[in-house]
């Protein structure tokens, strides 16, 4: 049985890369799978196209913050999808402990404050965040008194919003969530009842797909802004500028993963998405109700080229 | 008992003790707040003063963590034979030996006989159609995930809880020790328990096993030695004249006639297994807790619900499976019959195997259930909800600012204001009063470790949301019990509701919960109402029950109206009983605290939740035991307050 595994998979090998020689171990490839559409089906992507390059995956869920130590200490193996904006800290500290830099999609993200379309009406002047904080009062609740009413993120993604409000001297309160579906919940019911409401959010999202909305356009980020209170319009604080527009989207992998899967291993450092693919992707499930697995086999047959170019 | 300061007061002149303690309450409020505001750390401990007590117990359980790495290992490995033997029966297969799992049809229609076998027609239907739900709904693959893990954490647990249990009930200190173990573990929310089970076991399905098993084992135990506590002296005493050796007086005298207290326990287990399903999900469990919680975040909460009836199936069909098993009498037959006659559940078993295993192999359809077969309900639910939000909010808007401005916010102020002597004096001065002082240090030895280590503003932010939590509850549950009790059809609806609110994951409340109350403190109290109004309802009701027939006619020949039978007579009377009821809520609602947490909230079920991922177990344990300080605090309070009016009444 085994060799018949072996002489299948060396096959697939010759078929797949002309330079690797190592053979992948038969030992399942474990793949963290998140709470979040995208990544789920980009998850099954990667894991049917190492399927078909002979390797045996496995999906593992797991919370976004815990999933770097599974990954550094070898209980998961790779994760698709690293944010700059949420996770850059505990992925810098899984590198230190041994987790693998697998490199950075063409994709970008970008986390930010964010307002269905309607509101362009009911606050004129929008995307700016001056006619935000002009129509705070409209978004003000019982809860947060005269300020308007931010939904921020769940506080220990550091994000330093609270920071922002006061260093732009917004009349503004952060009400932080507890969990990326607290923020769903919100906006779905403000958008069934066409109330005003300014929430975080981030792109690539399957948000996008179902609400029609924009980012609130903040001062432009600049490194600066975060170290020299100089820089920007308070001339006394940090923090007074939005996100950067572009951040990355990155990879990782466990220590193993190249010992033991050489050959899947350098797939998965070819890798890479565009923001329409993740778009896509997340859609395929969201919009059209596919199950992940399903999107992810259609995925693959609609994008034959791309996934091409990761196995040559 | 000494009353106050001076005044020796006997029990049973009730007013003095009563107006001493109001008078030193008052006198600790004024004093307290006079020294903080000469000196500021008396109103608010400073936060540079915080022993670093969680950072201590993170480092310690590093250091153990790697200590202790052969036998964490060993014993994760020693468990993953059991969990991959379910896993390989359920869904995996045998590839090596080229073995399919046993197939669907095979697994619904086993059931349904083993349902017969164990409780006849009725259960057979019953267990048949809840496990062709899991299939019809296309549920299968994560329902088999979840269930390779029950069938093997719940004997587990089982046994070693009676384990426990018997040892306790051979050795005084033993059971000591463990009753004041079990106190802090059940009062300490499921989610703290991840925490150190992620340090020393990693991430998967034998961590969150190992996390479900410690959840599920105190009620066993608990079971085992109350129920083997309560046997009879005399049919001891006949067992022992029959002549039984201790280990068949303990097998076939002292647990047959303890049955009814254990099959209570294995209930309790079975419940605290499923109950964990969506929680361990979070340190890497597959199945149906995974998938509940992705359709909550894409706020498919129609597919959620879907996920939660099949959490909730399974958890009943393996109870009254268990409880039909053990309730049904031993067959005695003639020995020298065929196989199929001595075993006729068995050989219809095989046949349907044997069937369905040759169809499976050419057929898919056998194997496992054909997605195009699968039906959904969710539509209709995701409907209804977003109806529900868009068109009962503006009937719930003034509610929801009602209780924020009214209730909330002041409640808020006050508890983040009350200067700490204040809050721990009053606590001591009650618990002198009503019992003693033992009573008086508790409080103040478990709260002040909580504002050394650093934890009084999420402390005070809990006992808030606690309170507000429990104020609605008494609010709307004790009239709901005093109405099913002088109505048997309402008793009856009450009941079902009950039932269904506490076993359904509490996780799907909280999606409907935001968009109707948004991310708000009354979101987080409304999230509490739902699980923990249940108690206040059922105690009141039972309470009520209670008054003696006798009492209740007294009351009637006196010539009271009902309102003055139900307010002078009944409630008095009831009154212990709705305390312990009001203790339940309590329980109820620290236990929904770190739950809530998703929802958004700065107190220690936030600390839980956040400590979680950077395996900060310090600060998850400590938060994690601050809850269980006020439930344990306040179960004692209650309780010493429910004696003392019982042995008022005299009732006690």
């Amino acid at each position: 049985m085994k060799y018949v595994r072996m002489i299948a998979g060396l096959g697939a090998l010759s078929l797949v890369s002309g330079s690797a020689f190592a053979e992948d171990s038969s030992d399942p490839i474990k793949i963290v799978t998140n709470n979040w559409t995208s990544q789920v089906v980009l998850s099954n992507v990667i894991g049917q196209v190492l399927e078909s390059a002979g390797d045996k995956v496995e999906y593992k869920p797991s919370d976004t913050q815990l999933q770097f130590t599974a990954i550094a200490a070898g209980d998961m193996d790779f994760q698709v999808e690293v944010w700059e904006g949420s996770m850059a800290e505990s992925f810098d500290k899984s590198l230190k402990s041994g987790a693998v830099d697998y490199g950075a999609h063409q994709a970008v993200t970008r986390e930010d404050w964010w307002y269905p379309s309607y509101m362009n009406e009911m606050c004129p002047g929008l995307p700016d965040w001056k006619a935000l904080d002009a129509c705070a009062a409209k978004l003000a609740t019982a809860d947060t008194g005269s300020k308007g009413r931010f939904v921020g993120p769940p506080a220990d993604w550091g994000k330093h919003y609270s920071e922002r409000i006061q260093a732009l001297n917004m009349n503004f309160q952060e009400v932080p969530v507890g969990q990326a579906a607290t923020l769903w919940a919100e906006l779905q019911a403000a958008y069934d009842r066409k109330e005003p409401i300014v929430l975080f959010n981030w792109t690539p999202n399957f948000i996008e797909a179902k609400f029609d909305g924009h980012f609130v356009e903040f001062p432009k980020y600049d490194p600066a802004c975060l170290t020299d209170p100089k820089w920007g319009q308070n001339p006394d604080a940090v923090y007074d500028c939005g996100a950067p527009a572009s951040g990355y989207l990155k990879k990782v992998g466990s220590k193993e993963l190249d010992q033991k899967w050489p050959k899947a291993a350098a797939i998965l450092k070819k890798v890479s998405f565009t923001n329409p693919q993740i778009a896509a992707a997340a859609a395929l499930v969201d919009v059209e109700g596919l199950t992940p697995e399903d999107a992810a086999k259609k995925w693959i047959e609609a994008n034959q080229d791309t996934v091409k170019s990761w196995l040559q | 008992m000494n009353g106050g300061g001076q005044a020796m007061a006997a029990p049973q002149i009730v007013p003095a003790p009563r107006l001493s303690l109001a008078s030193v309450v008052v006198a600790i409020i004024l004093l307290g707040c006079a020294a903080a505001w000469t000196w500021p750390p008396l109103q608010r401990w400073p936060v540079e003063w915080a022993i670093p007590f969680r950072d201590w117990v993170t480092q310690a359980f590093v250091w153990f963590s790697a200590a202790a790495k052969p036998v964490t290992r060993g014993l994760s490995w020693l468990l993953s034979w059991p969990l991959w033997l379910s896993e390989a029966l359920l869904f995996r297969g045998f590839p090596a030996l080229n073995l399919l799992p046993l197939p669907w049809v095979a697994i619904v229609g086993g059931t349904a006989i083993l349902g017969h076998w164990a409780g006849g027609r009725g259960l057979a239907i019953f267990c048949g159609l809840s496990v062709f739900y899991l299939a019809i709904f296309g549920l299968w693959q994560d329902a088999m995930q979840t269930l390779s893990i029950v069938l093997v954490t719940v004997p587990l647990a089982a046994a070693f809880g009676l384990g426990l249990g018997l040892w306790a009930t051979r050795n005084a200190r033993v059971e000591r020790v463990l009753n004041s173990v079990f106190d802090v573990m059940q009062a300490t929310p499921h989610m703290a328990y991840l925490g150190p089970v992620v340090i020393l076991f990693g991430f998967g399905q034998v961590p969150a096993m190992l996390a479900t098993f410690g959840f599920a084992l105190p009620p066993m135990a608990r079971c085992t030695i109350l129920g083997l506590r309560t046997v009879p002296q005399d049919v001891i005493e006949a067992g022992r004249m029959a002549g039984c050796t201790p280990g068949q007086l303990l097998w076939k005298v002292e647990i047959p006639a303890a049955e009814k207290t254990l099959m209570l326990g294995l209930n309790q287990v079975v419940m605290q297994t499923l109950a964990m399903v969506v929680i361990a999900s979070l340190v890497g469990a597959s199945g149906l807790g995974q998938k509940l919680l992705f359709s909550l975040q894409q706020l498919q909460i129609g597919k959620a619900v879907e996920q939660g009836v099949a959490i909730t199936l399974i958890a009943i069909v393996l109870d009254r499976l268990t409880q039909a098993y053990i309730r049904k009498a031993p067959e005695h037959q003639a020995t020298r019959t065929g196989f199929i006659a001595r075993h006729p559940h068995l050989s219809l078993f095989l046949l349907l195997l044997a069937t369905s295993g040759a169809a499976a192999a050419f057929l898919q359809a056998f194997a496992v259930p054909p997605r195009e077969l699968t039906l959904s309900y969710g539509g209709p639910i995701n409907s209804a909800v977003r109806w529900v939000s868009k068109e009962l909010f503006p009937y719930i808007k003034p509610l929801r600012d009602w209780l924020t401005v009214w209730l909330m916010l002041p409640l808020r102020s006050f508890y983040l204001w009350l200067p700490w002597p204040v809050m721990l004096g009053v606590l001591a001065a009650i618990g002198y009063h009503l019992s003693g002082w033992r009573l008086a240090l508790l409080p103040v030895c478990l709260f002040g470790f909580l504002m050394l280590a650093g934890f009084w503003e999420p402390l005070m932010l809990t006992i808030y949301l606690v309170t507000g939590a429990t104020i609605l509850c008494v609010l709307i549950g004790i009239p709901i019990g005093i109405w099913a009790a002088h109505s048997p059809r309402a008793a009856h609806v009450t009941r079902g509701v009950c039932d269904t609110l506490q076993t359904f994951p509490s996780f799907i409340y909280l999606i409907p919960v935001i968009m109707l109350f948004q991310t708000s403190d009354v979101s987080n109290v409304i999230a509490m109402l739902a699980y923990a109004t249940v108690p206040a309802i059922r105690f009141t009701y039972l309470g009520l029950l209670r008054v003696p027939a006798a009492t209740m006619e007294a009351a009637v020949a006196s010539g009271a109206t009902n309102w003055q039978r139900l307010r002078k007579v009944e409630l008095p009377i009831a009154f212990p009983e709705i305390l312990l009821g009001i203790n339940q809520t309590i329980m109820m609602a620290l236990a929904m605290v770190a739950i809530t947490a998703l929802i958004g909230s700065r107190d220690l079920g936030q600390e839980i939740y956040k400590a979680l991922p950077g395996a900060d177990t310090g600060r998850g344990l400590i938060a994690g035991l601050g809850i269980a300080f006020i439930g344990i605090t306040a179960d004692r309070l209650i309780g010493a307050w429910a004696m003392q009016r019982k042995r008022q009444l005299g009732l006690a």
